[in-house]
């Protein structure tokens, strides 16, 4: 199978802290990645190490867009390139635009996408209209696929919790990318939305050809949408394989349950 | 209706006042005679101000309560605010716009040239309120040293006249770039900064500004300024003091024309939007794809350039110039007008420097109290209405179609 993303030895140092070492992990086309651990496990961390929101200390981040066989390094590139090569990322604690309406949460994430300037935004030419015209149908029909269209004006805080997350979804791929990192978003909802969410999650892999890395800690979820697993604690990597290989995995239910004290 | 521990707080507020304006209402002494004047009748006044005070505030805060109850009930959910009907229904907003623009255009004719001239200076304030609430209300950058770049525009024009003799229409543009230029210049080293750091930083480069200008003696002739600095020439026509306040008048309406024009459509545009999202959550945005660091220094420089070339029009205006024009008091007034105005809003800004520049000079009659009533109408307006005068309307998008379907 053709990787889209190839992370190699990572490590990421806090002072002397390791909050992540040695990892190594891989996505293909057109699959669903799970990353799990306890909390602290530093999921969150690598995710922020790969969308360059960290630069890393060591190791190597690769990526492989669509048509190119050539790895592209991302290792401590800015966040916003990291986007507009293709990766787009939802976050742990909802970070939404409160104050600005559904539709323009989700045109922000077009923002990498279009082009006009200040001049252009001035003048209004006959481009910068049809660009900007584009960009509010794109947004509607991305909003319409996630099924969030009857908010289109509404303020994102004034959204429920779940189509909050959605919201999320929605506005990371409106930029358009290959793969898209999804961290906890399951957090908070109850069990009829996250089953809504395991649909549209596989929605998004099979009808737009997304791969998708995603961090949960909703088993459940986990074991239904994931083709493999990757499960760290301690900022290493202690197993990784099929849900069925994982929930039978001695480490990995150490990790999560503790050891058996012998009496 | 009226509770008795109501009554009991109001006579407590009341006490509270006339306590604390005791020493400056009641006492006064008299030098000549050598005597202490009690004015008793003073504190009786405060007594029964203070109390009635008390109710209309106590009630006030209670229908605001109320309001707020309403909203989260959902009952008021169908009930636009007043302001905003009015600018949404076509019908009333062309005429009072046509009968506004007929009634900026008669000003001068109508009025007296103190009035022209009092309106000259509301209008540089309205456009360095629309500058600064690129910054402040849009990218959401606290910008405490923005004085700083309408002293960069007046010295511009100021020194480029006495040097080299350039006149106004060419130091127009020149102000405006160069407005710019300082704002990317103040840009490079906040652009990790924000919020309080980002405050301080930015009130240091204002003092900085003007520090230099009063002490360069030999750049900018120091604290004694610059005078005869020309006003703006007609077709070469030399008008008289009243001909070119006039002409002044006119000059800022068309800029202040052009600067509504200018931001209303940047906050409509991809920049305006990343503007915004910046002001929302820094994070998110950059994970989004955009530039942080250049959208941030897009707006510095372009709020910055509306100060530059509001300041040309400043020097033009007062033919003088000098660093006591361009203190800290001057960005805090420019920052008041758009938060009180209300932050992003284009007419609230509007209406916010028309209010806090116009209230003091009509207030002159009661000369004494005028900054007591200035500080008193905001501490008022910011507890009642904190998102200003008007505040921003983010805009709606149509679909044919579509979304009436399921909206209605």
């Amino acid at each position: 199978m053709e990787s889209v993303l190839k992370v190699q030895n990572l490590g990421m140092n806090f002072g002397g802290l390791r909050a992540l070492d040695d990892l190594d992990l891989d996505v293909c086309r057109n699959e669903i990645v799970a990353l799990i651990g306890p909390n602290g496990a530093g999921k969150t961390t690598f995710f922020n190490c790969i969308t360059g929101i960290y630069p890393p200390t060591d190791g190597d981040v690769f990526i492989f867009a669509r048509g190119m066989d050539k790895p592209d390094r991302i290792n401590g590139v800015k966040p916003n390139k990291v986007t507009e090569k293709g990766l787009a990322r939802t976050f742990q604690n909802i970070r939404l635009f409160p104050n600005m309406t559904v539709l323009e949460n989700v045109m922000i994430g077009r923002h990498c996408r279009m082009h006009a300037g200040v001049l252009g935004a001035i003048l209004r030419g006959r481009s910068t209209i049809r660009e900007e015209k584009k960009a509010v149908e794109d947004s509607y029909a991305i909003l319409e696929k996630i099924g969030l269209a009857q908010f289109v004006d509404e303020f994102a805080k004034n959204l429920p919790y779940g189509a909050q997350r959605r919201l999320e979804i929605a506005r990371a791929m409106a930029t358009e990318p290959f793969l898209l990192l999804l961290d906890e978003p399951a957090a908070g909802m109850n069990p009829y939305e996250t089953r809504e969410l395991d649909e549209l999650i596989k929605q998004i892999r099979d009808e737009e050809g997304i791969s998708i890395l995603l961090i949960e800690h909703d088993m459940k979820l986990v074991m239904s949408l994931s083709d493999r697993i990757f499960v760290v604690d301690y900022g290493k990597k202690i197993a990784q394989g099929t849900p069925e290989e994982i929930r039978n995995n001695p480490v990995v239910i150490k990790a999560y349950l503790g050891e058996e004290i012998d009496a | 209706m009226i509770k008795i521990d109501e009554i009991k707080r109001a006579v407590l507020v009341s006490i509270w006042f006339m306590f604390l304006t005791f020493p400056i209402m009641v006492i006064r002494v008299n030098p000549v005679e050598h005597i202490v004047e009690w004015r008793w009748k003073n504190m009786v006044l405060v007594g029964i101000g203070s109390f009635l005070l008390s109710f209309v505030w106590n009630y006030l805060m209670k229908r605001k309560e109320l309001g707020f109850k309403k909203v989260e009930a959902g009952e008021e959910e169908n009930v636009v605010p007043l302001t905003r009907r009015i600018l949404g229904e076509k019908r009333i907003y062309i005429p009072a716009l046509v009968i506004f623009g007929i009634f900026t255009i008669s000003f001068p004719f109508i009025f007296s040239m103190y009035q022209t001239t009092i309106m000259v200076t509301a209008l540089i304030y309205v456009m360095l309120g629309l500058g600064l609430n690129i910054v402040v209300g849009l990218a959401g950058l606290l910008d405490l040293g923005y004085v700083a770049f309408y002293a960069v525009g007046a010295y511009a024009y100021a020194l480029l006249n006495y040097h080299f003799g350039l006149s106004f229409w060419v130091a127009l543009p020149i102000g405006g770039a160069l407005g710019a230029i300082f704002g990317i210049l103040l840009g490079f080293p906040v652009l990790r900064l924000r919020g309080d750091y980002l405050a301080i930083v930015t009130l240091g480069f204002g003092e900085i500004i003007r520090i230099i200008l009063e002490n360069w003696n030999e750049f900018s002739f120091g604290p004694s300024g610059i005078a005869n600095i020309p006003r703006p020439p007609l077709f070469g026509i030399d008008l008289s003091v009243h001909g070119s306040t006039t002409y002044i008048y006119y000059i800022m309406i068309a800029l202040c024309v052009f600067t509504i024009f200018v931001v209303n459509r940047l906050q409509d545009s991809r920049v305006g939007r990343a503007w915004i999202a910046l002001r929302e959550d820094e994070i998110a945005c950059q994970a989004m794809g955009i530039d942080k660091a250049r959208t941030k220094l897009t707006a510095f420089s372009l709020g910055a350039t509306w100060a530059g070339m509001a300041g040309v029009v400043f020097a033009a205006k007062t033919t003088f110039v000098n660093p006591a024009s361009f203190t800290i008091w001057e960005s805090i007034i420019i920052l008041c007008i758009v938060v009180l105005g209300g932050m992003g809003s284009i007419i609230g800004v509007i209406a916010g420097a028309l209010v806090l520049i116009l209230t003091p000079e009509y207030l002159r009659a009661f000369s004494e109290y005028r900054m007591l009533a200035f500080g008193t109408l905001l501490v008022v307006m910011m507890v009642f209405r904190p998102g200003g005068i008007i505040p921003n309307v983010r805009r709606t998008y149509k679909f044919k179609g579509v979304k009436n379907a399921d909206k209605s």
